[in-house]
């Protein structure tokens, strides 16, 4: 099995120390706006916490019958910290095995773990949206309040933002940066084996 | 034909009479004012005014240039607006040595400075007719202390600060026979009345106020005063009036003199003495009141033990300068070299020079003394003297470039003058017989210049008549450039007195927009509708009650019994900017109670009769502020109905939605 090029070796090495600045950094971004919010409400969502203006959306969502967001609701928190560490272990064994498989499982792990958060988070969006409380002072017929996956979107008297924030963007580019390193490896295995079936 | 050029002549003169009729107020205002006034939707002030509020015993804080009314502070007055006075956590703030008193007479307002310069952090008002001192937080804008002056009587020449808020600086205008002697003829004026002036320490970084001493004066009328800046850092300028010492039609019989005095005190000097000296220790009570943001509470602790000096033993710390007939104002200017007095009878305004007083009382150029205190000789002391200013010269304020800003009470205008040259530069009219008039920044080393504003006595005819009882009325005037202009008239609650203005950036940001409700530490704190309850003891009940959009817990109170006393203790659990709740209930001797995010409030209620009662919300919280509302059953005295309480399944603290995710 081929080693990975030197100079790549480095970038995953460089790509992966990076991700360990996600553990510090919100991952996600929902912001909200409304007439009488004009400086807008935020909530981030951090590797194992939530931060911002919880309580305050919380207590507006009463009025629609949704539920309170807290931790507790999100179990995910409880392992998500592992699958980064596992994720990280991975880059630096990737980088001291210094073998091009390695760096395609890396990245398939990445897009795997990538895919399945967007799944989980559009699940939980889901979940939360429709979950109304029948008792609810302000039922609006057909209306779910369900927030965008990523981008804008109007819920009544809100306009919702779905964004990585930062820690979601070094996982954005770090992960993108591992993918295309991966598929120019791919590309020059690919290139070698014709090389060498021709010269054999 | 001659009759017919009679005619045309008379005409004429009669024309040309009108125009030597007084220009009216729409005649003076000039160019784009309206665009120099206009700040619009969404855009903020450049200025933060505090306006005092006289007769109403609040303070008022104005937006500059706009001139628009952004809030009201209470202070010495109840305000049913929101509770303040009312509830039981505000009503020791307005305990005095006499009791509660629900109103008081404010007059002078002083921003906190840090080496001469407004720091934005407090601003002082007095109350002139019980005698006291409040401290305002600006973080908070309300009223954090009041503390009462012993040993004085019409707190009218207070408060004054020093650069660095070392002190507070309160003199009387009433002189009174002080303690161990005052049951005296008032006759006995001279011999046995006295003035005081009381020092105020600033605890630097909690604000709190202390008098460690007071000095007990002569038995002048005690005006207006300055500190010292700069050079002058250590002194006071007190203007002062009634040197007649006339106790009775002080109108006619404290107006002969054709001197009186600026008193000049080295209050560095009485600051050492104090604390090398014991002085005489009274026994006159008084009252200390501070709310605490942590408690949400007030304390009044009634003290005394107050030191006393007499201005006769503090030698060479105290001089009198004489003064054109019975000032009013004595301002030091921002180098702190000059102090303009303006004597209210006067016809002109004397600029006494701080470096030539000093060689004076080293040259001994004494024109004797005056009740034991030594009396600089006017000339050795005076800079100069503004010829011809204007009638009536009241007080002075500076701008960025030299310049002194007098008011005329008699002849209603702002006279705009020179320092150096003491030449008049410009004089406009003002609506009518202004007493103050204030400068942005104008009390500082470094004025902010820009706007003035004239505070009038009069108002008549400035705005849409409404009865008998007016407005008072403000102007604002544009004083960037040689000539003042004015840009805008605007009404005033109460009567305004003095203000002062500071750059809204000092100020703006470092705002409180909720307390934190896990801060909390109020006795009867419910930090959850969970921990809401009701508890007798004997014949009080407490309601440890929440409020958050949109309901109270508990909302339904059965058990209550006449004779009871029930104290509603109201926690607002939001946590958000702007989402205060009200409280009220049916037929309670109260004032609604307008709770702020994160504060408990208590609200005493004596049942008068046998019933259900509802209250309800009384600040309009949300799309359900309507329904925010309750029962209490009251019921006759020893009935059996138990004390219960409760609210509805649908609370926010109730688990709702997605509950399986757990």
């Amino acid at each position: 099995m081929k080693k990975i090029r030197p100079l790549f070796r480095w970038i995953v090495l460089l790509a992966t120390l990076l991700l360990v600045t996600v553990y510090y950094l919100p991952i996600w971004s929902i912001q909200l706006w409304a007439p009488q919010y004009p400086e807008g409400l935020e909530m981030l969502i951090w590797i194992n916490n939530l931060s911002g203006n919880v309580d305050v959306i919380n207590d507006l969502n009463h009025y629609i019958g949704m539920g309170k967001i807290n931790v507790d609701m999100f179990p995910e928190f409880g392992i998500m910290v592992y699958v980064l560490g596992f994720v990280i272990f991975f880059g630096v064994a990737t980088f001291f095995v210094n073998k091009r498989f390695m760096l395609y499982l890396y990245s398939s792990l990445l897009i795997v773990a990538a895919v399945a958060a967007l799944i989980d988070f559009y699940k939980w969006e889901y979940h939360y949206g429709h979950t109304l409380n029948p008792m609810a002072a302000i039922i609006i017929e057909g209306q779910s309040y369900q927030p965008p996956l990523l981008g804008y979107k109007v819920l009544l008297n809100f306009t919702a933002l779905s964004i990585p924030s930062i820690g979601g963007w070094i996982l954005f580019g770090s992960g993108f940066t591992l993918v295309f390193l991966s598929i120019l490896e791919l590309f020059k295995a690919r290139k070698e084996r014709k090389k060498n079936s021709y010269h054999g | 034909m001659k009759n017919y050029i009679n005619y045309v002549a008379a005409t004429l003169a009669i024309a040309t009479l009108t125009q030597c009729k007084p220009k009216s107020a729409s005649q003076v205002v000039t160019g784009d004012a309206a665009s120099k006034v206009y700040v619009a939707p969404g855009k903020y002030d450049e200025i933060y005014n505090f306006v005092s509020g006289g007769f109403s015993g609040q303070l008022a804080v104005y937006g500059l240039p706009s001139a628009r009314l952004l809030k009201v502070i209470p202070v010495f007055s109840q305000n049913p607006e929101n509770g303040w006075g009312y509830s039981e956590e505000t009503k020791p703030m307005l305990n005095t040595s006499h009791g509660f008193i629900p109103w008081d007479d404010l007059h002078h307002v002083a921003l906190s400075q840090t080496d001469g310069l407004d720091d934005g952090r407090w601003v002082f008002v007095n109350g002139n007719n019980t005698p006291r001192v409040a401290r305002i937080n600006l973080k908070t804008f309300r009223t954090e202390e009041i503390i009462e002056l012993p040993n004085s009587s019409g707190n009218h020449s207070s408060p004054f600060l020093t650069e660095n808020s070392e002190y507070v600086i309160a003199g009387t205008r009433f002189s009174t026979p002080l303690e161990g002697n005052n049951d005296v003829p008032i006759s006995t004026y001279k011999e046995n009345f006295k003035g005081t002036i009381s020092f105020i320490k600033i605890d630097p970084t909690s604000g709190h106020m202390s008098v460690p001493f007071q000095v007990v004066m002569p038995p002048f009328n005690f005006d207006l005063s300055r500190a010292g800046k700069g050079p002058s850092h250590g002194w006071f300028f007190f203007s002062c009036y009634n040197t007649e010492q006339a106790n009775t039609l002080l109108e006619v019989n404290a107006s002969q003199r054709d001197k009186d005095f600026v008193v000049a005190i080295n209050w560095k000097k009485i600051e050492e003495y104090a604390k090398a000296n014991k002085g005489r220790v009274t026994t006159s009570k008084y009252a200390h009141n501070i709310y605490d943001d942590k408690v949400h509470s007030a304390t009044s602790t009634i003290s005394d033990g107050i030191v006393q000096f007499d201005a006769a033993e503090l030698k060479g710390m105290i001089y009198l300068m004489p003064c054109p007939k019975s000032p009013h104002g004595c301002d030091t200017d921002p180098t702190g070299e000059y102090i303009v007095a303006g004597g209210k009878l006067a016809a002109t305004i004397p600029v006494f020079s701080f470096s030539k007083m000093l060689k004076a009382i080293e040259n001994k150029e004494f024109d004797g003394e005056f009740a034991g205190l030594p009396v600089i000789k006017y000339e050795s002391a005076l800079y100069g003297e503004v010829p011809k200013p204007g009638l009536g010269p009241l007080h002075t304020e500076f701008d960025d470039k030299g310049n002194a800003y007098t008011s005329m009470f008699v002849s209603s205008e702002v006279v705009k003058w020179n320092i150096k040259d003491l030449k008049v530069i410009d004089r406009k009219p003002t609506f009518y017989s202004l007493g103050h008039l204030m400068v942005v920044g104008g009390g500082t080393k470094h004025p902010y210049g820009k706007y003035l504003v004239a505070y009038n006595k009069i108002t008549k005819d400035r705005y849409l008549p409404t009865g008998p009882e007016l407005a008072q009325s403000a102007q604002l005037f544009d004083i960037s450039g040689e000539k003042m202009e004015m840009l805008s008239d605007f009404p005033t609650i109460g009567e305004p007195h003095y203000a002062q203005a500071i750059e809204a950036s000092k100020i703006k940001d470092g705002q409180v927009r909720f307390f934190k409700i896990e801060d909390n530490q109020h006795p009867f704190v419910t930090k959850g509708e969970k921990e809401s309850k009701v508890v007798r003891t004997g014949n009080r009940i407490d309601v440890y009650a929440t409020c958050i959009r949109s309901h109270f817990s508990p909302d339904n109170i059965e058990g209550i019994q006449m004779g009871d006393e029930v104290y509603f203790h109201v926690t607002n659990l939001e946590q958000d900017w702007d989402v205060p709740h009200g409280f009220a209930i049916k037929g309670a001797a109260m004032a609604e109670l307008l709770i702020m995010p994160g504060e408990t409030c208590t609200y005493k209620w004596n049942p008068d009769r046998v019933g259900v009662v509802p209250f309800y919300c009384t600040d309009f919280c949300s799309a359900l502020h309507q329904e925010m509302q309750g029962y209490m059953r009251v019921s006759p005295k020893g009935s059996s109905v138990k004390l219960v309480w409760s609210l509805g399944d649908f609370s926010s603290d109730a688990p709702v939605a997605p509950a399986e995710k757990k």
